[in-house]
């Protein structure tokens, strides 16, 4: 199958080639930071985390998203979501390759990486976290590639592939809530210490992760001649309706919890990413845009006129995806590490390469996409118009 | 996987005449068999043992700035610890920060300007129950059986999840190379590499000579004391049985085992 990714038109290879630069500046980029350090970023003493952990965070969200379509597929046997799951799948696995090379490019010694391996510590939520990770990104290879292959030969696919694809719904849960454990499981960082924390994790993933998917199967259908379904984007817009809704909510009652109870380590972060502290007001704006924007699209999913017009809806779903971009990439990290532990503001911005490395590693997910879905592509138009059972 | 005591001499020996890292002189010694041990350690000296080691700070035995710098500096000086131009790359085992920093949240409106200024100086905790222990994914920072939380820069692999886990910003992180930024090299100590995490370790190295950590040595009389919590006739056993003292976020549950005497006077 992979063939299919080496064919195409002009414009499919004027896509790879735009991808292909920014990868290789952010190739560029990285091997800059190799030989400097990590000092080539923004980050520092107090701000020991930022971009590209923010980015690894809202990832994984994405990757945990797929299960959202193969619940109701394959759990429910919800059989308008046939021809969806395989994008679903799919985009878990280029969103798996980015988390696992925005962790790479985090490393202060990547050529240790192994030691993760070679040391295994069960009371490291990190180890752990590498451990499911690797493990969902196995499931849904193997899970995506026998399917689509079987839809290629026109047979229903094996047997044996069903407890993995079972074995895949816990799984995605597992990799999201184990991540959040990376946050809300250290003492002493008021924004991270909740234990909503999974629970919005998964909220904002559910809603992020299908809105990618509803902006990603619309690119498909229009530059193809694979149709993912008119029915099928909506229930999934819906999906994205409910989960939204959750994630809001949950935010919700950090901000109950902190101002209400008015302990001030719990309501200083907040305040430095809402409205300023100490007379640093750096992330206000962006942290607004995000909660605009989480109104906003969170009110025109509600209404169903607006959710059935695929134009606004896809604009919905854009808004959604930003807002969900900067508040768990960006916001989620910085706010636990401003105010520091002495309640001092030393506030933190991604430096020009750091922006370049980010682009690079996200240009390489989307090559990844990019062939993946190709090739799905490919087989789908051949067996355009035959249903198989899975 | 273990190597026992002639293995290592014999891949030592090897890897000094290849010129790894051993000077001419430890070579030799090594060759002729006299020297089996690192050259900083003297054998005739006893090794300071503890059950648990700890540090009592009496603030009021330090007056003045000059009392701060000499610790601080004698304890970067010894372990290597660069200074950078750039705040942002910053590598500190030991510092002062005002009272306020020190203890967030203990400072009332009323307080004088003063008093929320007054100095204290800071390092790492050696928590009973650290969370940099607790998240780290290659066991590089480690508890030994005496109390000490150690690092082992060459096992670290620079997640920097330790960073996010200290609740008292112990730790930092070589952002860059820091052996250009190293004043006066102390040759007898190990200067790290980009990309690891570092922090005070009780100097475990001048312990296992004799030796009290070095910022103890260069305190004002009676500022630092260090000794073995376990042990019910250590000054630091006795001040803290018998005296105020606080320590930083003892609420996390971390058991810091580092203790400020407030009021400080006669004790010694």
């Amino acid at each position: 199958m992979l063939e299919k990714a080496l064919e195409g038109g002009k414009k499919y290879w004027a896509w790879v080639f735009f991808l292909g630069i920014f990868a290789l500046s952010g190739v560029y980029w990285y091997l800059r930071q190799f030989e400097y350090g990590l000092g080539l970023t923004g980050l520092n003493r107090d701000v020991s985390w930022g971009l590209y952990i923010g980015q690894f965070t809202f990832l994984v969200g994405v990757a945990a998203s797929a299960v959202m379509l193969v619940i109701p597929y394959y759990l429910h046997d919800y059989k308008k979501f046939g021809k969806i799951v395989i994008l679903g799948e799919f985009l878990a696995i280029a969103a798996v390759t980015m988390c696992i090379l925005f962790i790479f490019v985090d490393m202060g010694q990547p050529m240790r990486i192994m030691n993760v391996m070679l040391h295994p510590t069960l009371n490291s939520v990190m180890f752990w976290d590498s451990l499911v990770l690797s493990g969902y990104l196995f499931i849904n290879a193997l899970v995506g590639w026998v399917t689509l292959g079987s839809d290629k030969k026109g047979v229903p696919p094996p047997k044996w592939i069903k407890p993995w694809i079972y074995l895949s719904i816990p799984w995605a849960i597992s990799i999201h809530t184990v991540t959040a454990f990376l946050y809300a499981g250290v003492p002493g960082r008021h924004f991270w210490l909740t234990a909503v924390m999974a629970a919005r994790f998964l909220a904002s993933a559910f809603a992020g992760g299908p809105a990618l998917l509803i902006i990603l199967s619309l690119i498909v259908r229009k530059v193809s001649r694979f149709d993912p379904g008119k029915e099928a984007i909506q229930a999934v817009s819906r999906i994205v309706a409910y989960a939204m809704f959750a994630n809001v909510f949950l935010l919700g009652l950090e901000f109950f919890t902190a101002f209400y109870s008015g302990i001030p380590g719990h309501t200083h972060p907040f305040k430095y990413l809402y409205v300023g502290l100490d007379g640093h007001h750096e992330l206000n704006g962006i942290m607004w845009l995000s909660s605009i924007f989480a109104v906003i699209s969170l009110v025109m999913l509600w209404i169903p006129g607006v959710r059935k017009k695929e134009g606004s809806l896809v604009l919905a779903c854009i808004m959604l995806f930003i807002s969900l971009w900067i508040d768990k990439g960006f916001g989620l990290i910085i706010g636990g590490f401003v105010p520091n532990p002495f309640e001092e503001v030393n506030p933190y911005w991604p430096t020009y390469p750091e922006t370049m490395i980010t682009a690079g590693v996200w240009a390489i997910g989307f090559l990844v996409l990019t062939f993946l879905y190709k090739i799905a592509i490919g087989v789908r138009e051949q067996t355009a118009g035959v249903e198989i059972e899975h | 996987m273990s190597m026992d005591r002639r293995d290592f001499l014999k891949a030592a020996g090897i890897s000094s005449i290849l010129g790894f890292g051993a000077s001419v002189a430890s070579a030799a010694n090594l060759i002729t068999g006299k020297q089996l041990l690192p050259p900083q350690v003297d054998r005739n000296k006893e090794v300071l043992t503890a059950k648990r080691w700890a540090m009592v700070v009496d603030m009021s035995r330090f007056r003045t700035d000059e009392d701060f710098t000499k610790t601080i500096e004698a304890c970067h000086s010894i372990h290597n610890v660069p200074s950078f131009p750039n705040k942002k790359d910053e590598i500190k085992w030991v510092w002062k920060t005002g009272f306020e920093r020190a203890f967030p949240g203990h400072e009332n409106k009323y307080m004088s300007e003063h008093l929320k200024d007054m100095p204290f100086l800071l390092l790492c905790n050696h928590c009973d129950n650290p969370p940099c222990v607790r998240v780290c994914p290659t066991q590089a920072t480690y508890k030994l059986p005496d109390g000490i939380t150690m690092q082992d820069m060459h096992r670290c692999i620079g997640c920097r999840f330790c960073m996010a886990g200290c609740p008292y910003g112990a730790r930092s992180f070589n952002y860059r190379d820091p052996r250009p930024f190293i004043k006066n090299e102390n040759k007898e100590y190990p200067t790290r590499t980009k990309g690891v995490v570092e922090k005070c370790t009780f100097c475990t190295e001048r312990l296992s000579v004799g030796k009290m950590p070095a910022c103890v040595e260069a305190a004002p009389p009676g500022g630092l004391l260090f000794g073995d919590l376990e042990d019910p006739n250590s000054d630091v056993r006795k001040i803290v049985t018998e005296k105020y003292t606080i320590r930083r976020k003892s609420e996390l549950g971390t058991g810091p085992a580092i203790y400020y005497l407030i009021g400080g006077g006669e004790h010694a």
